[in-house]
């Protein structure tokens, strides 16, 4: 039986399990190192497969020669464009990126042929052997300049332009601060490199075992390259060794299921380091431009913006990530009258998309800069500044949209702003490590000055603008066992644990299974990104599990003969107590399954003034960070993050408190040491050499000042998805750091050490 | 492919010799990562990780010999540590444990990456790189033997077997006193923007200053060291600050950086500029070296 | 592709056969890709990650970085050859409990590499800690909870009666769930 569910009354009484710290289910396999991903798979006959992509950033193909391939000793097949049997491109929202380059190639790393073999190695001797011939052709790599330049692409230039006009924009206040910030390419460097096993089935078939954060478009797209119904197109999740944003497109699941179905083996598709930083979208790179105005008491009047992404040669979410942007500019605050021009662009650098913060990131860390220089401009303490102006339940955002939910923004400014601050560092003399410089021992303890910095964000839940939001997930209940089966990718943030915490909440049992994440056996969960899943498919096995709860009940009043039963902890009981029955004697034989589609409440696009109830939900966060900095060398050692979080109800500490402190890890690594440097679109970093993220020894102490716990009216228990706000506000949060250590303007992230070190001489 | 695991040192040189094009595989930091790449395929490898010849160091007449094999997880571990502790603390910058427990001295000095991390510090010490072959050895100064990026003057046949260091830059402070300053983007497992190796001599009254990661090789900050020993109080171990200025800008002048990725030319300088005069300073209050 | 070769691996205790690998791969393909041990990581192939980190001959190495040819006799550790009779050492025990895993990629090179600094020095300090887990990439936790379990861990061998220390046993692994291997063999 199945269903559509929105909201019911919650049936649980005392909770027993949700809140708690639980156990991982996948925690003893992975420390033992036998939790499978995506790279450990393996089949018998099994074949490796391997990508030839450009080494150009735009040129034309004259031709392809793959008969050196060919010649290789161990080589099965060599895939062309012409192989594809089905659509030739792929996409998220656009299908506009070819499945191999045929005539052009866009960006470098546009994948051309694709190779197998029967070892890696022979893949790799055959994919260098294909001969092409390039026109190589002038780049279009300014994202400005692109919105004007002759398209690279039949789809034109700009993915999207957007304008939000709110209020009466043309009012002044006496105060005005003006800006221009830029955000630089970030990537999502999760760490197990794109992979997966695709295995030819006898129906004509594949099974595709992949890491993904979303099966089932991952499905519909391949299904349509392969020129195959969806049903023959079988996605099974494989271990996901992270993802951020990075596995939301498709990377390699069309070429290994088109090698696998033309050689008739199973093969396996490993990327090395350097190719998962070709293979995958990363965070726009963004340039801003605000104006703030505000009256002498710094109340923000009017806010001018405009923001220009990068998207990259392909679509892929730029335009959702745009709309995000542009509707986020202003920040938490109030702001009566705004105009906001944003436009997500084609370039020929390498293609964009969704990571964690989505379009939120580059929005505030241009924002929180110009809240910083009102506060100066007015004469305010920053943190006044921010509170004077924090939105709150029942205010409108520059969209329209007026706040329905929970909206503690100055619950979270005043949580963080309290918590203690940190001591000096401890240091066993000059060169310490403890000192910015680290193991490279270069500070000079008295050139080493402390900064401290604040910032606030916010974020969208869940998809966004009318889209067709929703999970499935069903459950089934036998002899007392029961068996949650849901296709949301499990990426690493715990959704598997949250999963079995509410099934037995709900249920009030112990013995939860959760069954293989994959395509054939339900519907689709939608994507692990937004910060959605504990909202979303936390809702549908929430439903699944109530509906099977009454239906328990029913059939247990049936077996007993016995009305008026309710469950309660586990157990059948009858109103005033004269029955007790523990629900798996209770139904008995009986097999109890329910299939739940949930959806949250309904969106509406924006208007041509960017107008409409587009966002379900936000989030909220402040970050206060302390910095030491080199002022000679201008290296930075971030001290310590406190942070405090509107997260509408904690449903496992622990988790929660995972996801704040690695997504400040990334907002820490935006803001001193990650970026993929371009050079006329090439990729000059493509390693974990080059491309830096924070170690052991980079990651500042996380003080948690506050878990601000206002539950959300209409979220399943009331939580709030905790991912993505850490990542937000905690890049302005140290680049304001930096700035009151340095009085430098700092206008651009990350902030490398020439930023201060030539700017501040002396 | 042949991979052969040496038991010997002369086994090394017996393979060399027979097989032109051979290629030594020491510690595997920089080799398997060419290797897994796909941007070396050596016919043949000889791995000489293991042969006990070139494990260690030892002090033999006026010099202390380091093994090519000699570890940085080693050159960290006192009392060699604390004999060149300039050396132990470049150890210490390079990579991650797991590639200081693995690479090796030798593989540093016949790698030659601009950016080695010992490879200043070998400079400032005046060392001698030690090259055995099948029936000979030749000995240099480690200046003529690193010509440049990725390049030195090994011939075919030949293996680094030592590096061999004037015992009297090896008595550690208060005699001499050694700093290393590495200047990287992340606060470890980082590719030097910049380095800096000093050695000073209060004994025979010299100063040795290179810089790493800010030219083709290590360079000697010829100038620079002579503007601070003519400077220098030697007996009470002061320099006027006007002259430590003079001694970072005379070594920030020595350097011939380049803008790459991962910084700029004129952040190179600035750096040496900035780490060369810290060092000196420091090398001047007492002992560089703490665990 | 030539130089096809054989040669015997030491690994976990027990004595492996390699048969016709090509001579240039790494430790760390041979154990994935040879040996059916797949709990060594491969992230990033140049040593910067630290993922596929063993121990040869008691030396915490990057598996990627070692010639597997060039093993051939040293006693070979993977993160599959902890622990004891299907219990769980003190350092897995303490990741686990204190959510130091999230997506688990860097967790079995993390899990060596803390039984290594564990073994040789019991009671690191904090600073001294991360320097040792600096060669560790984690993109999931930034590093708070891995840093929590490495106490928890000091503090179960401190409190532990298990003779023999680092390796010792836990208290046994909770029921684990079905892990996605069917397609293997």
């Amino acid at each position: 039986m199945s269903g559509t569910a929105t909201m019911t009354p919650p049936v649980v009484r005392r909770e027993r399990v949700l809140g708690r710290d639980v156990s991982r289910p996948d925690g003893v396999p992975k420390v033992r190192g036998e939790f499978a991903f995506s790279s450990d798979l393996w089949a018998e006959g099994m074949l490796w497969g391997r990508i030839l992509r450009s080494p150009h950033p735009s040129a034309r193909i004259r031709s392809i020669d793959p008969s050196g391939a060919w010649r290789v000793p161990g080589v099965r097949a060599v895939l062309l464009a012409e192989d594809v049997p089905g659509q030739p491109t792929y996409g998220l929202e656009h299908a506009d990126q070819p499945v191999f380059a045929s005539q052009v190639v866009r960006h470098v790393g546009e994948p051309v042929a694709a190779v197998a073999a029967d070892h890696p190695e022979t893949a790799r001797l055959a994919a260098s052997a294909i001969r092409v011939d390039y026109e190589v052709l002038e780049p279009l790599v300014d994202p400005e300049a692109a919105i004007l330049a002759p398209p690279i692409h039949p789809d034109g230039n700009v993915f999207r332009h957007l304008t939000i006009r709110h209020g009466d924009p043309s009012r002044r206040g006496e105060v005005s601060v003006e800006g221009t910030y830029e955000v630089g390419m970030q990537d999502q460097a999760f760490m197990g490199p794109e992979s997966g096993l695709a295995i030819p089935g006898e129906d004509g078939g594949v099974d595709l075992y992949v890491s993904t954060q979303w099966l089932h478009v991952d499905r519909s797209q391949v299904a349509a390259c392969l020129g195959l119904p969806e049903e023959k197109v079988r996605l099974h999740l494989a271990g996901v060794g992270g993802a951020f944003g990075a596995r939301e497109d498709v990377s390699l699941q069309v070429h290994i299921c088109l090698l696998a179905l033309a050689t008739r083996r199973p093969v396996k598709i490993v990327y090395s380091r350097e190719e998962s930083f070709f293979g995958h979208v990363h965070r726009h790179p963004a340039r801003l431009w605000l104006r703030h105005q505000a009256d002498r008491e710094g109340r923000l009047v009017t806010v001018e913006a405009k923001v220009v992404l990068d998207g990259g040669a392909y679509a892929s979410s730029s335009t959702a990530v745009i709309s995000n942007a542009s509707c986020f500019v202003t920040g938490p605050y109030v702001v009566p009258n705004a105009l906001v021009e944003g436009w997500a662009v084609r370039t020929n650098n390498p293609p964009c998309g969704a990571m964690r913060g989505f379009g939120a990131v580059q929005a505030c860390f241009g924002y929180e800069a110009q809240m910083d220089k009102l506060a100066a401009a007015v004469g305010l303490d920053p943190v006044e500044m921010r509170l004077r102006n924090a939105l709150a339940h029942g205010d409108q955002l520059i969209t329209g949209q007026v706040l329905r939910g929970a909206a503690p923004v100055a619950e979270v400014i005043r949580a963080c702003a309290a918590t203690p601050l940190p001591g000096p560092p401890v240091t066993d003399g000059p060169g310490s490590m403890a000192l910015p410089g680290g193991a490279g021992r270069t500070a000079q303890p008295g050139r080493v000055r402390r900064g401290v910095g604040f910032a606030v964000g916010y974020k969208n839940l869940m998809y966004s603008e009318g889209f067709d939001d929703y999970s499935t997930a069903r459950c089934r209940l036998e002899r007392g066992l029961v068996t949650i089966t849901c296709a949301a990718a499990e990426v690493g943030q715990g959704f598997v644990t949250l999963a079995h915490q509410i099934a037995r909440e709900v249920l009030g049992v112990d013995q939860v299974v959760l069954a293989p994440a994959e395509t054939s056996s339900i519907g689709s969960a939608g994507s692990t990104s937004a910060s959605r899943q504990t909202w979303m498919s936390g809702g549908a096995v929430a439903e699944a599990c109530r509906a099977v709860a009454r239906k328990a009940v029913e059939v247990a009043a049936r077996r007993l003969g016995h009305p008026g039963l309710e469950l309660v902890e586990g157990e059948v009981v009858a109103e005033g107590g004269g029955l007790r029955v523990p629900l798996a004697e209770a139904v008995g034989d009986e097999v109890i399954e329910e299939t739940v589609t949930y959806r949250h409440p309904g969106t509406s696009p924006l208007d041509p003034d960017g107008q409409g109830d587009a966002h379900v939900s936000f989030a909220f966060a402040a970050h206060r960070a302390v910095v030491d900095v080199d002022l000679d060398l201008g290296l930075v050692r971030v001290v310590e993050v406190a942070t405090a979080q509107d997260v509408g109800r904690v449903l496992h500490p622990l988790q929660v408190t995972g996801q704040i402190e690695g997504g400040i890890a990334q907002g820490v690594g935006l803001a001193v040491m990650e970026e993929i440097v371009l050079e006329e679109g090439r990729v000059k970093n493509p390693s974990f050499t080059d491309y830096l993220i924070p170690t052991a020894l980079d990651m500042p102490e996380v003080r948690i000042g506050g878990l601000i716990e206002e539950p959300e009216p209409g979220a399943p228990f009331g939580a709030k998805g905790v991912g993505e706000p850490p990542t937000i506000s905690s890049t302005p949060a140290v680049v304001a750091a930096i700035r009151a250590a340095t009085g430098l303007e700092l206008s651009r992230v990350p902030v490398r050490p020439q930023d201060i070190a030539l700017a501040a001489v002396g | 492919m042949t991979v052969t695991v040496a038991a010997s040192l002369d086994e090394v040189l017996e393979v060399l010799e027979a097989r032109p094009g051979a290629e030594i595989l020491a510690g595997g930091t920089d080799f398997m990562v060419e290797v897994n790449f796909g941007h070396r395929r050596p016919r043949s490898v000889v791995c000489v990780s293991r042969l006990p010849e070139l494990r260690g160091w030892r002090e033999e007449g006026g010099e202390l010999v380091l093994g090519a094999g000699l570890t940085y997880t080693e050159m960290m571990l006192p009392p060699l540590a604390e004999r060149l502790p300039a050396l132990a603390q470049a150890a210490r910058t390079v990579g991650s444990p797991q590639i200081r427990n693995a690479g090796t001295l030798g593989g540093n000095l016949a790698t030659a990456s601009p950016a080695g991390d010992t490879l200043p510090v070998l400079a400032a010490l005046d060392a001698v790189v030690v090259l055995r072959r099948w029936g000979g050895e030749r000995r240099m100064p480690v200046g003529e033997f690193l010509v440049g990026p990725k390049r030195t003057a090994l011939l075919p046949g030949e293996v680094v077997t030592e590096a061999r260091v004037p015992v009297g830059l090896a008595s550690g402070p208060p005699a001499v006193c050694q700093e290393f300053l590495k200047v990287g983007t992340r606060n470890a497992m980082v590719i030097a923007v910049a380095s800096v190796a000093l050695v000073v001599d209060w004994v025979g009254r010299r100063v040795r200053c290179a810089l790493g990661s800010a030219g083709p090789a290590p360079i000697r900050a010829r100038e620079a060291e002579a503007r601070a020993e003519s400077s220098m109080d030697w007996e009470g171990r002061r320099l006027a600050a006007a002259d430590l200025d003079a001694f970072g800008h005379l070594a920030g002048e020595a350097a011939r950086p380049i803008d790459d990725h991962r910084s700029t030319a004129s952040y190179r300088r600035h750096a040496v500029t900035v780490c060369a005069r810290r060092a000196l300073e420091r090398a001047m209050a007492g002992p560089g070296w703490t665990a | 592709m030539d130089g096809l070769t054989s040669y015997r691996l030491k690994v976990n205790g027990t004595e492996r056969q390699v048969e016709g690998a090509w001579a240039g791969e790494s430790l760390l393909f041979v154990l994935r890709e040879r040996l059916g041990l797949p709990g060594s990581k491969n992230a990033c192939e140049q040593g910067e990650c630290g993922s596929c980190s063993v121990l040869v001959d008691g030396v915490l190495v990057c598996s990627c970085l070692v010639l597997a040819a060039s093993a051939v006799g040293t006693e070979v550790v993977t993160v599959e050859g902890l622990g004891a009779g299907g219990t769980l050492s003190f350092v897995q025990e303490a990741f686990v409990a204190e959510g130091a895993v999230q997506c688990g990629f860097c967790t079995p090179g993390l899990v060596v590499a803390v039984h290594d600094l564990l073994e040789r020095n019991p009671d690191p300090s904090d600073l001294e800690v991360r320097e040792a887990i600096s060669g560790n990439l984690c993109r999931c936790t930034g590093y708070g909870r891995i840093l929590a379990a490495v106490r928890g861990a000091q503090e179960r061998r401190r409190s532990g009666t298990t003779p023999g220390g680092g390796l010792g046993l836990g208290s046994g692994p909770p029921s684990s769930p079905a892990t996605p291997r069917e397609t293997r063999g």
